[in-house]
């Protein structure tokens, strides 16, 4: 999917997180993305941030990153 | 069957605990006290005679016709106006009052008409009742002198008889059979609250008139049917009871328009519905009803309703009638096609709000087990996800805390973002009945709307800028927490007491005072910290709120800030307090909890979970996917992407309701196969491949849940017209994917569900039958429903404050979009107007229209009434403005019912942060003088006209 949406739509989540400062705010982004998005979306994601991850702010990126690590997505079916 | 008979008791039931013994005609009866003599009789079985006493509303005792002795005092009470008290001896039935009775009936009916033969209440009259039970059988003083009953008395006109009003499509008035018994201004006063009917004149000359001796439609009426239903005589009658005659059966059935969820009885003459009236014994609505559930069912007979299913290979194709089992595999094939290319994520549906919880769940069995992926997802995505996720992180589950009855107990009520009196009118006039008892109410919108605006009721208005939510809830917290109001005992007790003290010190920001954030919300301090303390202070506080909290980029933020309102005030756990979100469409509670979005199960359990999705792959006999699926927004991007190119759509009107049209429009061309399943060919089924014809609420068995969670029952008055109940179409879709799912009956399905879902555990069709409704949760540990969540602890175990800093919204104005559109609903109109516009209700709006402030409005050279185009980064439309301070300057404000106007053309992509809830409310935009359509309105219609047309049978050979 669109890398710029789902960019705008990691930041947005990451500006709710914010607020509640790095250690909280990394993992929350993460678990958000974890629950609320289809595979697809994750592995577009997954794809910009080893692109270079332009776009996504700090604690976002982190989040993105850690989640790969601890995502095994199914190949698209 | 039979006719459900309500008896009337005559006046309201006392709400005491004390009870008052006395006699009556000989029987000990025991009635709480305060309540009168004459609904103490009729529970002992000996009815009084009446005229203008009714249980809806408060006794009057203007006909004299319900007098009674009473041993030891003086003359001949009226029962409805005098109390019980203990020791009464009372006789309803005496020599003297016999007399006395039948000389009130004569003079009644020395002044009405006696064509009681012909007479549209023939069958269905008090006064011919009474007549009859006093034993009139003269009238000896003839009919020659003044009356209001002949349009001529002696060959002179009779300037006394007015003809009939029959300006109410659905009602009419005939004031020559009136008897001024006045149950009709009081229940428009009483029960709806809007003031609209007063007698006018006094003694002979008094007469009911609607305004100021206005017609009915040019009146405040807002048509509800309380008064028609309370009147005794054929003055106010349906006109569909003049039409057809009165009814021989009748079966109590759910509203399906708002989430408010009124009981009705549907009475019938064999399979035609004759009228439908509210229900007393239903528990949401309590024996009221609007505009909509009680009238504005002729949809369900419209002629375009569509019978039979249709095809098409391509969207510039006519469609095709053909037999259901041609439908269900051309669907099949399409979508098995797309699987087969694209993958087995490439398809999905959408269940519908509107729908019953049984056929919801059968649609995301389908999606889950059948698609084999878990893209389903509801209506309720656009309106309130934001709830779900809000309300789920705070309290731990996500449902309104109360029951509407609680609305009787409360001190202060709170209504944001959402205006009852049009989108919920039923509850509105609950709550304004508790307002005109002296309850405080504070009204957090960017319009005066007609809560602010309704008589006796005196509101704290907060008119803030739309998308400033975040910023006035936190400046509420900011006030209760710095002026030390926060209810400690209970935040101690029941809350997280660190997440509490974190959440404490950020309100408590200077930067987060009402003086702060003045220049962002445009609210004045003063207003605004009077508004906290009263809530917080003031009594039991509750919370309303609707989809102006959800539909924004911090829906769901917001939906956290009122929780901790409520925990830090304590106001939670106790009848007359709690959040309640109001619910849009009648099932969306039901939807949500029917498993229908995406992440989640029946019962809002993680699809990830091992343990709960193990259980319904066991009962299911099929492996589940553990991974969240699409939502709506996400499906339409990855259709755009070429990802997503199938879907189910049940009962709901994509096109229309969801924001930024010609995205959906990219997003539905893409698809190659679309399956429509509703009543009419609607907007989205411009784009559809496959009609498959829907059902309405009268031709099928199942449940709806309502705002309350309140699960009631939907019962089948009507042969389907289109062959099937939608449940039995989704089965038939299902089986020619090769997913068979068998049920003989919704309540197989409801069984199926309280076995999987630990909420619904205790709710089965009998327990229904028996109850009348139950609220969810429902199980062991509360075999008969939950009225009031969170009692004894929350359903998360402690409350979670959640820190909720305000982030505007990427939608801003600036010198090409000066204005703010901000959205919302009309009373007459129902969501996308789908319905209600094809029914008489088209009188009260028959059209979209452009509330815009004097002030932006002249800088634009813009008059009542002219056409004006509205335009923003999205799009642009064109619709006729109407100049109103109601709206702020530099707000303007529309409804969205008509696809004429498309509302969604403006509206654009943004969307909640933790949801993907459209941001409806709040455009930037910019108003224009206009001279007609739109392009894009006109390239529409074209393409509707087009698209909508169904080929001609071919000659049987």
């Amino acid at each position: 999917m669109s890398p710029d949406r789902l960019i705008y739509m990691a930041n947005q989540i990451g500006k709710f997180f914010q607020s509640q400062g790095h250690d909280k705010a990394v993992p929350g982004i993460a678990e958000h993305i974890k629950k609320f998005w289809d595979p697809r979306m994750k592995r577009a994601i997954f794809a910009h941030l080893d692109a270079g991850g332009a776009g996504l702010e700090p604690n976002v990126r982190e989040a993105i990153a850690s989640l790969k690590q601890t995502t095994a997505l199914p190949t698209a079916p | 069957m039979s006719l459900i008979e309500e008896v009337d008791l005559g006046t309201p039931r006392s709400k005491s605990e004390t009870m008052v013994t006395l006699t009556i005609d000989g029987k000990q009866v025991s009635v709480p006290e305060g309540t009168s003599i004459m609904r103490a009789a009729m529970e002992a079985g000996h009815q009084i005679p009446k005229l203008c006493a009714t249980d809806m509303v408060d006794a009057f005792g203007s006909c004299r016709l319900c007098l009674v002795e009473i041993e030891g005092r003086a003359g001949t009470p009226a029962s409805c106006t005098t109390p019980v008290m203990p020791g009464l001896v009372v006789h309803t039935q005496t020599e003297r009052l016999k007399t006395l009775r039948k000389g009130v009936m004569e003079l009644y009916i020395s002044d009405h008409p006696l064509d009681c033969l012909t007479c549209g209440a023939n069958g269905d009259c008090e006064l011919q009742d009474m007549a009859g039970a006093v034993g009139l059988r003269d009238v000896r003083y003839g009919y020659e002198g003044e009356n209001h009953v002949f349009a001529k008395s002696n060959s002179e006109v009779n300037a006394a008889w007015m003809p009939k009003d029959e300006s109410n499509p659905y009602f009419t008035y005939d004031p020559s059979k009136c008897i001024v018994c006045s149950r009709c201004v009081r229940a428009c006063e009483e029960v709806q609250g809007t003031f609209a009917l007063t007698i006018s004149g006094r003694g002979f000359d008094s007469r009911v008139s609607p305004g100021m001796s206005e017609s009915f439609l040019g009146s405040e009426c807002v048509s509800c049917g309380a008064c028609v239903q309370a009147c005794p005589t054929a003055t106010l009658t349906e006109k569909s009871v003049i039409e057809i005659g009165q009814p021989e059966h009748s079966v109590v059935t759910t509203c399906a328009y708002c989430g408010v969820g009124c009981a009705f009885k549907a009475e019938m003459r064999g399979e035609e519905v004759v009228r439908m009236v509210p229900y007393k014994d239903g528990k949401a609505n309590r024996g009221h009803s609007c505009v909509k559930g009680r009238f504005a069912w002729g949809y369900t007979n419209h002629k375009e309703r569509i019978l039979k299913p249709m095809i098409r290979e391509r969207i510039e194709d006519p469609w095709r009638e053909v037999s259901w089992d041609e439908a269900f595999s051309f669907a099949a094939t399409k979508m098995r096609g797309i699987q087969k290319k694209y993958g087995r994520d490439a398809i999905g549906g959408i269940t519908s709000s509107r729908c019953t919880n049984e056929e919801t769940y059968l649609v995301q069995k389908l999606i889950r087990a059948g698609f084999g992926n878990n893209n389903v997802d509801t209506c309720a995505r656009v309106c309130h996800s934001p709830t779900g996720y809000g309300l789920a992180t705070t309290f731990g589950t996500s449902a309104g805390t109360q029951d509407f009855d609680s609305v009787e107990e409360t001190d202060v009520v709170v209504v944001i973002g959402a205006n009852p009196a049009s989108a919920h009118p039923v509850f509105a006039s609950r709550l304004k009945k508790r307002l005109r008892q002296g309850a405080k109410l504070i009204v957090i919108d960017p319009r005066r709307t007609e809560m602010v605006e309704s008589p006796h009721v005196k509101a704290l208005h907060l008119p803030l800028m739309p998308g400033t939510n975040v910023a006035v809830m936190t400046a509420l917290a900011h006030v209760i927490v710095t002026e030390g109001l926060v209810n400690e005992a209970f935040v101690r007790e029941r809350c997280d007491w660190s997440e509490f003290e974190e959440w404490a010190a950020f309100v408590a920001q200077p930067n987060n005072s009402p003086e702060a954030t003045a220049i962002l919300t445009g609210v004045d301090p003063k207003v605004l910290r009077e508004a906290a303390r009263t809530y917080a202070t003031g009594g039991n506080g509750a919370i309303y709120y609707g989809l102006g909290v959800t539909e924004h980029s911090q829906g769901s933020t917001t939906v956290m800030a009122i929780a901790n309102l409520a925990m830090a005030t304590g106001n939670i756990g106790r009848p007359g307090v709690g959040v309640n979100p109001l619910r849009g469409q009648n099932n969306v509670q039901g939807s949500c909890d029917m498993g229908s979005f995406p992440h989640e199960l029946p019962g809002y359990r993680h699809i990830a979970g091992d343990a709960v999705r193990e259980q319904f792959e066991a009962l299911w006999n099929v492996k589940l996917n553990p991974e969240p699926g699409l939502r709506i927004p996400n499906m339409f991007d990855a259709a755009v992407e070429g990802t997503f190119m199938g879907l189910y759509v049940q009962g709901e009107d994509i096109l229309q309701s969801d924001p930024n049209t010609s995205h959906v429009v990219a997003a539905l061309s893409a698809m190659e196969c679309v399956i429509v399943h509703d009543l009419f060919l609607n907007e989205t089924a411009n784009y559809a491949h496959v009609f498959l014809p829907g059902s309405s609420f009268l031709e099928k068995d199942g449940t709806f849940t309502n705002a309350e969670r309140r699960i009631q029952r939907v019962r089948k008055v009507v042969t389907p017209k289109n062959g099937m109940a939608d449940w039995e179409v989704t089965i038939g879709l299902a089986k020619a994917m090769g997913f068979e799912m068998n049920y003989n009956h919704p309540s197989e399905i409801m069984d199926e569900i309280a076995a999987l879902t630990p909420t619904f555990a205790g709710v089965s069709y009998a327990k229904l039958e028996e109850l009348g409704s139950v609220q969810w949760p429902c199980n062991e540990k509360a075999p008969e429903g939950t009225p009031v969540m969170h009692i004894d602890g929350f359903v998360r175990g402690k409350g979670k404050f959640v820190v909720t800093e305000y982030v505007a919204t990427d939608e801003r104005t600036g010198p090409r979009y000066p204005l703010l559109l901000t959205t919302g609903r009309i009373l007459s109109q129902y969501n996308v107007g789908a319905q209600t516009r094809r029914t008489e209700n088209v009188v009260w709006h028959a059209e979209d229209r452009l509330e815009i402030h004097p002030h932006d409005a002249e800088q634009r050279g813009v008059r009542d009434g002219d056409w004006v185009r509205l335009k923003s980064r999205a799009g642009e439309t064109t619709l006729r403005a109407e100049i109103t301070d109601r709206v702020a300057p530099g707000v303007v404000y529309t409804t969205f019912h008509h696809p004429d106007t498309q509302a969604n053309v403006i509206t654009t992509d943004y969307s909640d942060w933790a949801t993907n809830c459209p941001e409806y409310k709040v455009t930037a935009v910019q108003v224009s003088p206009s001279n007609g359509p739109s392009d894009w309105q006109k390239a529409y219609d074209a393409q509707a006209r087009h698209s909508r047309r169904i080929a001609p049978a071919e000659a049987a050979e």
